[in-house]
């Protein structure tokens, strides 16, 4: 009744029909369940199938019952929003699927022996063993490589930025680009080819060379946006001052970057620490502990990854190893992330009162 | 302490455009000089050769002579980091640095620069904040960042931060154009106490703060959008609002503007 009456009212003109808040859910629920339906009517064995059509139904059904209650603006914004929902969990899917798998299958055999043992007693096919070698080498490695790349690379960032002018700072732009398209494999060739010449054996340096050079680009280029990002007046405020040019760079225009650069920094050394071809090329992996880095060949966590995989002779030993050694890099650089976003909001410019 | 700046011939360019073109003027030490003018007819870049931060700018460089009680600004072997400890300067907007305490932000010319004494730096930074009317607002948060003040205290906090480092001379550009009329007058309030000690130059859009701040007004304008400003005349502030030499001026005074 008082439905009825309320429609016979004057309507307000900025007042319209709306579907109520629980229905995106219920639209939801109804797809899916009608796409299982059809899924078993038509014997579909794949539930990827059966995600697709309640994801098409999803964003059809939004517009057709959005159209016929609320209108055809009102029902174009909510198939944006439920796209937007679709790609979503479709970009969440492998993610969730990968970590699911790392983790399962990385839990069985990841313990403290685990990490604090080598594969020298035993061979490849047998259980037991651990990682403690591939540990030290990555750290020894990427540690390296961040403590070359990451100075010229903060250091070429501010030159872009603060001095850069004309052809020199365009060419190096240039440069920067190009090396950033490197495949890590040429970059392992150059390091190589250089080690060919000399003669020398492989040792964990080299490696460290080969990943300071795909880190450095990344290591520039988010620096660069960083400083890009200091405001124009702070430097002002500073030189009109009577500061001189390079203490306002290090004591003003770092300072409110500091977080910025560093989350970039982290981020680069994620990602040379899951490289395998320049280390399978030049560190060669290595069963027993070497501490080393100068001399001999190490190990890594990704190169022990692979060369568990390729030696295992179908030995359930081996891919149990190579997945809790996944699951240790996955770690590894989740910590890194987490490291560096704690920094990144412990240094951040303060406010508040 | 406060020096005179006596400007003759003065050009000024961004890479090939002349941005305002042969400005003579004297700068009496101990007063406010007020420039005043439409909007791109170079009063802030005039303003800004004056501690050679023109030049910070890509493209900027400078014609003419600046001197500031007989020494070239532009001659040779002049350091511009010396210039600016010298002659300096409050911005438009407010700008702390957000890395830093309240009282860091006024240390700051003096720890950046390096030379002070430890000892003294807390005087320093007490008297330079009573100096901008601020120490009594924040004298009981020093060590909270400066971005966290409102935005006319953080332009007192610039002025504090700028006269720490006792410089001879203070330019300020359009420096209560982003505040409200109440933080408008205490910085008045201020540059009239400022100019005991310091020579004072404020660039304003704002025709009556001009009337009530400065001793002498300088009137810049422009011919035509792309020409170089130049100055039209420079006088006693009550002769600029009551009486001027040029009709330009006086057009532009009581609003008959173009």
């Amino acid at each position: 009744m008082s439905t009825a009456v309320a429609d016979k009212r004057p309507s307000s003109t900025l007042r319209g029909a709306s579907l109520p808040k629980w229905s995106p859910y219920a639209i939801a629920v109804g797809s899916v369940a009608v796409a299982a339906g059809i899924g078993l009517a038509a014997g579909l064995d794949s539930r990827i199938q059966w995600g697709l059509i309640a994801a098409i139904l999803f964003v059809l059904g939004t517009y057709v019952i959005s159209a016929r209650v609320e209108g055809r603006r009102q029902a174009k914004d909510r198939v944006a929003t439920s796209l937007v929902w679709v790609a979503f969990l479709l970009a969440l899917l492998p993610l969730v699927s990968l970590v699911w798998t790392t983790v399962s299958r990385g839990v069985k055999v990841l313990d403290v022996y685990f990490l604090t043992h080598s594969m020298g007693l035993i061979s490849d096919t047998e259980p037991g063993g651990g990682i403690y070698h591939a540990i030290i080498g990555s750290l020894e490695q990427v540690g390296l490589a961040t403590v070359i790349a990451a100075p010229i690379g903060v250091l070429t960032a501010i030159y872009l930025v603060e001095y850069g002018r004309g052809n020199l700072a365009r060419s190096v732009t240039f440069f920067v680009d190009v090396m950033t398209g490197i495949p890590s494999i040429v970059a392992g060739l150059f390091i190589l080819s250089i080690m060919l010449m000399f003669d020398m054996q492989p040792f964990g340096f080299a490696g460290s060379l080969a990943l300071a050079i795909l880190m450095m680009p990344v290591v520039v280029r988010s620096t660069e946006e960083m400083l890009k990002l200091v405001p124009n007046e702070l430097r002002e405020a500073s030189l009109a001052l009577g500061v001189p040019k390079w203490r306002t760079i290090l004591k003003v225009v770092l300072p409110t970057s500091i977080g910025g650069i560093t989350t970039g920094i982290m981020l680069a050394v994620a990602r040379i620490a899951g490289e395998t071809a320049p280390v399978l090329l030049l560190v060669w992996g290595n069963s027993l502990i070497n501490s080393n880095p100068f001399e001999g060949a190490q190990q890594s966590l990704p190169l022990y990854i692979y060369q568990q995989y390729q030696n295992s002779q179908g030995s359930g030993a081996a891919y149990d190893r190579a997945w809790a050694a996944a699951l240790t890099l996955i770690a590894f650089v989740m910590i890194l992330n987490l490291v560096a976003r704690g920094i990144a909001r412990w240094k951040a410019p303060k406010t508040g009162r | 302490m406060a020096k005179r700046i006596d400007v003759s011939g003065l050009t000024a360019y961004y890479g090939s455009h002349k941005a305002i073109e042969d400005i003579s003027m004297t700068v009496e030490p101990r007063s406010v000089t007020a420039f005043i003018g439409p909007s791109g007819c170079g009063k802030s870049t005039f303003l800004r050769t004056l501690n050679r931060m023109h030049e910070v700018t890509a493209g900027g460089r400078v014609e003419g002579k600046v001197l500031l009680d007989d020494e070239d600004l532009y001659g040779q072997g002049i350091d511009p980091v010396s210039v600016r400890r010298e002659v300096g300067m409050v911005f438009q907007r407010p700008n702390p640095f957000p890395t830093m305490s309240i009282f860091d932000n006024v240390a700051a010319g003096l720890r950046l620069n390096g030379n002070y004494k430890k000892s003294e730096l807390g005087d320093i930074v007490e008297k330079s904040l009573k100096g901008a009317n601020l120490w009594n607002e924040v004298k009981d948060r020093l060590n909270k960042p400066g971005s966290g003040l409102s935005g006319g205290q953080q332009q007192r906090l610039c002025i504090a931060r700028a006269i720490a480092v006792e410089p001879n001379v203070l330019l300020m550009d359009e420096p209560c154009s982003a505040l409200d009329p109440i933080s408008t007058l205490a910085i008045e309030d201020l540059i009239g106490e400022l100019k005991e000690r310091f020579t004072i130059v404020i660039v304003t859009h704002n025709m009556q703060q001009a009337a009530r701040v400065s001793d002498r007004t300088a009137f810049f304008n422009l011919s035509a959008v792309g020409q170089p400003g130049k100055l039209i005349e420079i006088d006693e502030t009550e002769r600029i609002f009551s009486n001027p030499s040029v009709q330009a001026t006086e057009d532009y005074i009581s609003g008959r503007f173009g």
